[in-house]
């Protein structure tokens, strides 16, 4: 959206004025009798001027924004083809349409053009109350949806799941997790019954919504819902969304350069597919697998025809690195300590530390996120360290080490390379 | 590994050791019994096949009859509204064919002919538009290949190895060349100085299905790469793809590639319809979710050897082929390890170049008939390294359904047969 999309800025051409100024003087010379005359046509003149003036003057906006928006829609399709190895040259761009295509009529757009916005433009007007409501749902509705709108067989549930967005199976009704109410009335509306879409009438969806929000406990038994009281119905999970936050969180993460060699000390299989034959030759229920995890085998980095192993490595490491590690390592000291003699303070100590399970020096006692990947065998790489060097709390949430991260990713590379040259 | 050959394995199995057998026969021939498929003469040598015109649209020979969508019954609570998977095990190339490009309908393919197809452009355009087909056709057009993939492919494998096939988790994807109309064209067509500044405004999108499911999409991507599409491949779409007219939305999950698209409103706000709001959207384990996650990341599967595709053939060369993509751009590298992730070898890609579409990978080696833990890393143009499934995790939790772009493992066995498994 950067490229200046507000193509639409008038750009007022001095070919405009120049094309006025033009047109009047020509029309001067044409002269007259009288000096009486002569006055009024040269007012008239002058007014007739002034309008053709004016009129050059939109022509030649127009044809300059015409101009500039073709300009720029070739730009766009320029670009998007070129990114893209189109395998066409892009679409040419025309000034002005194609004069294709035909009006659309008022009544076909009243057809079709029904969707409902979150702030309530685009309902039609009606209203309906919650028993009204749980006579037609029961009618309409019940058989996939269940009487309580509680969901039949793998039908979708409608209600209930309160508090359990956290848990490992979310119930995500519309009383749980709908942000707004405009969705389910406009899905109702256009879509439900499924086999019987666009059959109800806006008296019957508002009631279905109405007893939809009664059998999730968010409006009582009188409740009637109207295109006037709309808006004023507050959804439960308003508040429980947050618009894609990947580009932050993850790509910043994600972004470097991956481990090649000596990645993991060892490799073991932690579970298996649980369905092996997903669809039997012969039709029917998905196979079970019945192995389990124990009958893999362990893979490790020694085994490997790679020549250095992890502590080889540590003998190749830059003096430079490990030099300025040292110096890094000063906001460690606090509460870590290294080398021969080091001994568990507020943190525990850290030598051998890549390679090496998390959570495993002996007699410290760790958090339970630390606990947790010590059981689940994690063990520190280069890159889970420097995660967790620059984001303790994001990376292991409720980690004892109260530390802000390190900033400076060079210190970080530098704290590891140092860690690297103290062996267990 | 006794525990491996249950019964339900060996039948899962039978067809691979056929040809396990067959290839030893061709082996045994070469080694001094002379080969009857040689030395015989054999029927299709000597009578006459068939005609032109036996099938006046080919399908493929009946000895490729597995190579079909498959769906898994149980997934879902009606074939109407479900999904099926391409069998990406089995092909090779990048482009997918139609006929087994996978399916997901909310509520069932529809047949709507071009007679009988209209496209409304409405909303905040200066001229409300309806096209009919032969409109459509009668616009510069474009040729591009790109992916299309569900928000929810490898969804089951949030919470562990589930599905055992490469189809099953990682088929909802298919890879077409598209011939279509930028959507650009068909806005300006329309006129958006209506929609005054274009940097806060949404197309609203929306198929002519029973379920009219409709998404809304910033205007920035609707003028960028966005295409009005009506051949695939060459030919027309097919019925399940939305023939006569589908949405092409390159890089961003597959639920906004509308399907018999019929009206493009442009407005001022997100509608939060269903498909945005109680659909693809992503709880993460404190029960808040992410909303407009868009863009697919970048992804790799091994398609072969891969749970369907046994290695057959024992010890000796092996190619190993799997596909990669990524929403933000080129495929720029694919790392391939065989030990779960400690040692990895960059792959050999195939034809670069095309952007937001699949990138077909190559590993020649040799194997030894040792078991190996295969993975796959793909890389793309912004340095996005594919995340392993521990750090997806330790980002989002188990709780999420979309976006699950972990590296996979295959554990293939000293026989050459392959398992949906993690690791440590
Ligand atoms: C024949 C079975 C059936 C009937 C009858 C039916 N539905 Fe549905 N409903 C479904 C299916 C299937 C879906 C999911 C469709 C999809 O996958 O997109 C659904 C989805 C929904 C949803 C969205 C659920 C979600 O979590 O996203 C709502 C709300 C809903 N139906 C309301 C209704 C109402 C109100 C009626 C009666 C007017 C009704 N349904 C009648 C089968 C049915
Ligand atoms: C305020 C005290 C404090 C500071 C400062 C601190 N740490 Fe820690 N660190 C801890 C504690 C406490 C733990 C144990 C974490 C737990 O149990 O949750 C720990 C854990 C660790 C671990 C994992 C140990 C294991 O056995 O798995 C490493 C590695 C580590 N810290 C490195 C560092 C480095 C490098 C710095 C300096 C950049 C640093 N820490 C600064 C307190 C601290």
């Amino acid at each position: 959206m950067s490229k200046s999309l507000n193509l639409f800025a008038p750009a007022i051409g001095i070919t405009a004025l120049g094309l006025g100024l033009a047109y009047g003087l020509s029309s001067r010379q044409y002269g007259a009798q009288t000096i009486e005359t002569l006055e009024i046509r040269v007012q008239q003149i002058e007014a007739n001027a002034a309008r053709a003036s004016a009129e050059a003057q939109t022509a030649a906006e127009e044809a300059a924004r015409l101009m500039s928006e073709r300009d720029q829609f070739q730009q766009i399709a320029t670009d998007a083809a070129n990114a893209s190895t189109s395998l066409t040259a892009p679409a040419p761009v025309v000034e002005g349409t194609y004069e294709l295509g035909r009006a659309a009529l008022g009544e076909e757009l009243a057809a079709w053009d029904v969707d409902v916005l979150p702030d309530g433009r685009g309902l039609p007007e009606g209203r309906g109350d919650v028993y009204t409501g749980e006579e037609v749902f029961v009618e309409k509705c019940a058989s996939c949806h269940g009487d309580f709108a509680e969901g039949v067989g793998n039908w979708p549930v409608l209600a209930g799941g309160f508090d359990t967005l956290a848990d490992k199976d979310p119930v995500k009704t519309v009383g749980s997790y709908w942000p707004h109410l405009s969705t389910a009335w406009d899905y109702i509306n256009r879509s439900m019954p499924f086999g019987e879409a666009g059959t109800l009438t806006p008296d019957e969806t508002y009631a279905i919504v109405a007893y939809i929000l009664y059998s999730n406990d968010l409006v009582d038994d009188d409740f009637e819902l109207s295109h006037e009281n709309f808006t004023e119905v507050e959804m439960y999970n308003s508040d429980g969304f947050v618009v894609d936050d990947r580009p932050e969180l993850e790509y910043a993460q994600w972004r470097t350069e991956p481990c090649m060699a000596n990645c993991k000390d060892t490799v073991e299989i932690t579970m298996r597919a649980t369905f092996l034959d997903v669809t039997p030759e012969g039709g029917g229920e998905s196979v079970m697998n019945d192995a389990t995890t124990g009958d893999g085998p362990v893979f490790s980095a020694s085994d490997d025809t790679v020549a250095t192993t992890a502590t080889d490595e540590t003998d190749g490491l830059d003096p430079t690195l490990i030099a300025a590690g040292e110096g890094a390592f000063r906001q460690c000291k606090s509460c870590h300590q290294v080398g021969e003699n080091a001994s568990n303070r507020t943190g525990p100590a850290l030598n051998g530390m890549l390679g090496r399970t998390i959570g495993s020096v002996e007699g410290f006692r760790y958090s339970n996120v630390f606990q947790e990947a010590n059981t689940a065998g994690e063990v520190w790489t280069p890159e889970s360290l420097a995660a967790f060097l620059a984001d303790p709390r994001g990376t292991m949430a409720g980690t004892k080490m109260t530390f802000r991260g390190v900033r400076e990713e060079a210190d970080i590379a530098a704290l590891i390379a140092y860690l690297q040259s103290f062996e267990d | 590994m006794d525990e491996f050959f249950k019964p339900s394995r060996r039948a899962f199995l039978r067809s691979g050791a056929a040809i396990a057998a067959g290839t030893v026969a061709g082996g045994a021939a070469a080694q001094g019994t002379p080969d009857p498929k040689i030395t015989e003469l054999q029927d299709w040598a000597s009578y006459t096949g068939a005609g032109v015109d036996e099938t006046p649209y080919g399908l493929p020979i009946k000895f490729e009859s597995d190579v079909v969508r498959r769906n898994v019954e149980w997934l879902t609570a009606s074939p109407i509204s479900s999904i099926n998977f391409t069998p990406i095990h089995a092909l090779d190339g990048t482009i997918t064919p139609q006929g087994c490009a996978f399916e997901r309908h909310h509520s069932g393919a529809i047949e709507l002919s071009k007679e009988d197809y209209r496209l409304m452009i409405n909303g905040l355009v200066d001229r409300p538009l309806i096209f009919s087909y032969a409109d459509l056709e009668r616009f510069p057009r474009e040729n591009h290949v790109y992916f299309c993939e569900c928000a929810a492919n490898t969804g089951m494998e949030w919470a562990g190895a589930q599905l055992n096939g490469a189809q099953f988790t990682h088929g909802m994807i298919h890879n077409m060349e598209y011939t279509g109309v930028p959507l650009r064209t068909l806005l300006r067509e329309a006129g958006l100085e209506a929609a005054g500044d274009l940097s806060d405004k949404w197309v609203y999108v929306e198929g002519a299905d029973a379920s009219s499911n409709g998404r809304s999409i910033p205007m920035e991507k609707a003028l960028d790469d966005v295409l009005v599409a009506f051949k695939a491949n060459g030919e027309a779409l097919r019925m399940e793809h939305g023939y006569p007219v589908r949405l092409v939305v390159p890089g961003w999950e597959g639920n906004m590639w509308v399907k018999w698209l019929r009206r493009v409103e442009v407005t001022d706000m997100a509608v939060q319809s269903r498909e945005e709001t109680s659909k693809y959207t992503d709880v993460y384990e404190n029960g808040i979710a992410r909303k407009w996650t868009w863009v697919m990341d970048a992804k790799s599967v091994i398609t072969s050897p891969s749970p369907q595709m046994p290695i057959t053939h024992g010890a000796g060369p092996l190619v190993i082929s799997g596909l990669a993509w990524s929403g933000h751009g080129q495929i720029t590298r694919v790392d391939v390890s065989k030990d779960g992730g400690i040692t990895w070898e960059t792959a050999r890609l195939g034809k670069q170049g095309d952007t937001k579409a699949l990138t077909r990978f190559y590993l020649d080696t040799e194997w030894d008939g040792s078991p190996m833990l295969l993975q796959s890393r793909a890389i793309d143009e912004t340095g996005y390294v594919q995340p392993t499934k521990d750090q997806l995790r330790e980002m989002r939790g188990e709780n999420a359904v979309y976006h699950n772009n972990c590296i996979q493992t295959w554990f293939v066995n000293e026989e050459g047969i392959a398992e949906n498994v993690e690791v440590s």
